[in-house]
């Protein structure tokens, strides 16, 4: 077991993980506002990469451009699932938003394959694919795109949530939106908002990811779970929490794979997810009253 | 109750007398594929394929004088809906040979209903299962994954390649190309060092390959279809690993060529004479009819042709041939002369059926292709 292989693991994992810990972001988002786990999120991560293969060669526009306009794109479609489909739902139990959820990502997936096709498309890397060579491993331009921009999110996240108002108005209808809104706080804003950040994070992920690991209209179905485990991992309130639970799970995949056997990669990284909640039911890093669904 | 029964007995025997009345004024072929779901990649060109040919055979005056009339099931890519279809064929549709189903799935689950029924099958899917142990009714046409795997072995032998690792798909392809690699690598004298797997919906290799590189093959065979292989290609390249990479025909197709990019130069790999018609031979007796096929094909639906679109051409034209070679469309004389196929040139190779092969071709139905500056290029 040379150490420039368990490098190579360690590095790949963690470029995986950030996919991973990507879409369990905006799982927290969601989830902190509402109550909702927001089984769409996959695909919006998968809306961020197909609108930006969309852009760059149907409509033939730069790549900076096709990924600038991508994200606000999906964005703006995270705003609408929001006003067209949960609102119209709100006050139901969240059990039956859930369950809207996943009606969502079904017709997504749906509308894209009808519009663009069951293909897979490539999408060329932002800095080209020489790979970097770093201790022995080989390290590429992109996954360090993909670890900077995650780390940056998570920097922008934390900041918003514990420095600005909005941030904070978000937070309290978490804990009690009755409260919230008798203080003032326009809790339908701030679902809003919630579902917006949360499909600006996952565009921004979709098209980061998408030149590493490809795309097409149903790659969300895979992340989604993936990062439904890394937020269980991480602990389902805490976004900090769910994105190194994403890392983690990339991790332990990849030297699962690499150590262990191919065969069973996914396998064991659910294994150890299933081991460790019996150790700690909350997961690595949530509070010890997280409420579970 | 017994009138009803008597009532429905009669509705039969009339529905199966208007059957027989029929029978006569053309030959009715039953196809059942998969038009629609999953695997419609599969049977969307094999049921264009069909179509175009009966018009042009009907153009050209039928079978045997007998109008061609194909009647085309969808299975949805859902193997109760092919058992489903494929009965509706044998016992309303009265048909005198089935074609397909796309995959092999499908075609297992129904091929044990073509005996009793006397009536042959013509799969358009590959498995080994469906021709071995043989079903004196059942054929397939396309190439066999073993076919494949003996090519690329030569081809490694050839070049001296003693230590080969595999990185092989976890579907149903590329276990059952995993499990042919596994048996033929030690028996073609070459020694298997890494036996590494990677499921379809994965978008990262690197592990796997790390622990290759660890393992000092000489070439790497990977077993797969879109898009998982591409990934493979982009890995390989970007870890720095120069082992020659072997493909399996799984990846013929453009397709990978652009979703690989740079990462596909040099690749080699099993095709089918398809992709490279263009590049044969003018006294190769597949020459001919694979550039008219693409053509006649890319003119109708402007779409380019498929090898999967070609299986459906070998299926029908093998079962026409028998019929005018025994001028008679009677579902066991076809069965018949369908075994008695000799140097039949189709889409996929040279048919040579016999009572013990229903599949009717050889390693030859492959040849080497390298990918050079984004096109294929025969290797030899």
């Amino acid at each position: 077991m040379d150490p420039a292989s368990i490098l190579q693991y360690c590095i790949t994992g963690l470029t995986v993980g950030s996919t991973y810990g990507l879409a369990a972001l905006g799982f927290t988002i969601i989830f902190n506002t509402t109550g909702v786990i927001n089984f769409a999120q996959g695909e919006f991560v998968m809306l961020g990469g197909m609108v930006s293969v969309f852009a760059l060669r149907g409509m033939g526009l730069p790549e900076p451009v096709a990924v600038a306009l991508a994200v606000p794109v999906v964005t703006l479609a995270g705003a609408l699932v929001e006003r067209l489909v949960i609102r119209p739902a709100s006050g139901r139990p969240a059990m039956d938003l859930i369950i809207i959820t996943i009606g969502v990502s079904i017709l997504l997936r749906g509308l894209v394959m009808l519009v663009w096709g069951k293909d897979t498309h490539a999408l060329p890397p932002f800095s080209g694919e020489t790979p970097i060579p770093f201790l022995g491993a080989a390290l590429m331009p992109q996954s360090l795109w993909v670890l900077s921009i995650t780390l940056a999110l998570l920097a922008g996240l934390k900041y918003f949530f514990s420095a600005t108002l909005h941030g904070k108005a978000m937070l309290a209808c978490s804990h009690d939106a009755k409260a919230a809104s008798l203080v003032g706080i326009g809790v339908r804003r701030m679902v809003l908002l919630s579902f917006m950040i949360s499909a600006f994070v996952g565009a921004v992920g979709g098209v980061i990811l998408a030149p590493l690991t490809m795309t097409s209209f149903d790659v969300g179905v895979l992340l989604g779970l993936k990062g439904f485990a890394a937020c269980i991992l991480g602990g389902l309130g805490n976004p900090f929490g769910a994105a190194a639970g994403g890392l983690i799970l990339g991790v332990l995949e990849s030297l699962g794979a690499g150590l262990i056997s191919s065969a069973y990669k996914d396998a064991i990284a659910f294994v150890i997810l299933l081991a460790l909640l019996f150790v700690r039911p909350s997961g690595l890093f949530g509070a010890k009253d997280a409420k579970r669904v | 109750m017994t009138i009803a029964r008597a009532a429905a007995l009669a509705l039969a025997a009339l529905l199966a007398l208007a059957g027989c009345s029929k029978e006569s004024d053309s030959v009715k072929i039953g196809a059942v594929l998969s038009v629609t779901g999953p695997a419609s990649f599969l049977g969307e060109p094999e049921k264009n394929t069909l179509l175009m040919l009966q018009d042009e055979i009907n153009a050209k005056g039928g079978v045997e004088g007998r109008k061609l009339e194909i009647v085309v099931y969808d299975d949805e890519s859902d193997v109760n809906k092919c058992v489903m279809a494929a009965r509706k064929l044998l016992d309303q549709d009265k048909v005198v040979a089935v074609l397909g189903p796309s995959i092999s799935g499908n075609t297992l689950a129904i091929m044990k209903l073509f005996g009793p029924a006397k009536t042959p099958l013509v799969s358009c899917s590959a498995s080994e299962k469906i021709i071995s142990p043989v079903d004196p009714w059942v054929f397939n046409t396309p190439q066999l994954d073993r076919h494949a795997v003996l090519r690329i072995l030569q081809d490694a032998k050839k070049k001296g390649y003693a230590k080969i690792a595999i990185l092989t798909v976890s579907d149903g392809y590329g276990q059952s190309g995993r499990a042919v690699l596994q048996e033929l690598t030690p028996a073609q004298g070459l020694t298997l060092v890494a036996d590494e797997v990677f499921g379809p919906k994965d978008t990262d290799m690197t592990a796997q390959l790390t622990k290759i590189k660890a393992a000092a093959p000489d070439a790497i065979i990977c077993w797969g279809t879109n898009p998982g292989p591409a990934v493979v290609a982009r890995n390989r390249v970007q870890l720095g690993i120069d082992t020659p990479l072997y493909m399996s025909h799984g990846v013929a197709s453009k397709k990978f060529i652009e979703l690989a990019g740079d990462a596909a130069e040099g690749i080699v790999l099993p095709a089918g004479r398809l992709i490279v018609a263009g590049q044969l031979p003018d006294d190769n007796p597949q020459k001919a009819l694979l550039v008219g096929y693409a053509e006649q094909y890319a003119k109708r639906f402007n779409a380019p042709v498929s090898t999967f679109g070609g299986h459906g051409w070998d299926a029908l034209m093998l079962t026409v041939n028998a019929i005018r070679a025994g001028k008679s469309a009677k579902p066991q004389d076809i069965r018949d002369n369908l075994e008695k196929t000799s140097g039949f040139p189709g889409t996929a190779g040279i048919y040579t059926y016999s009572p013990t092969n229903h599949n009717g071709l050889d390693e030859n139905a492959f040849v080497m292709v390298v990918i050079s500056k984004g096109d294929w290029k025969i290797a030899e």
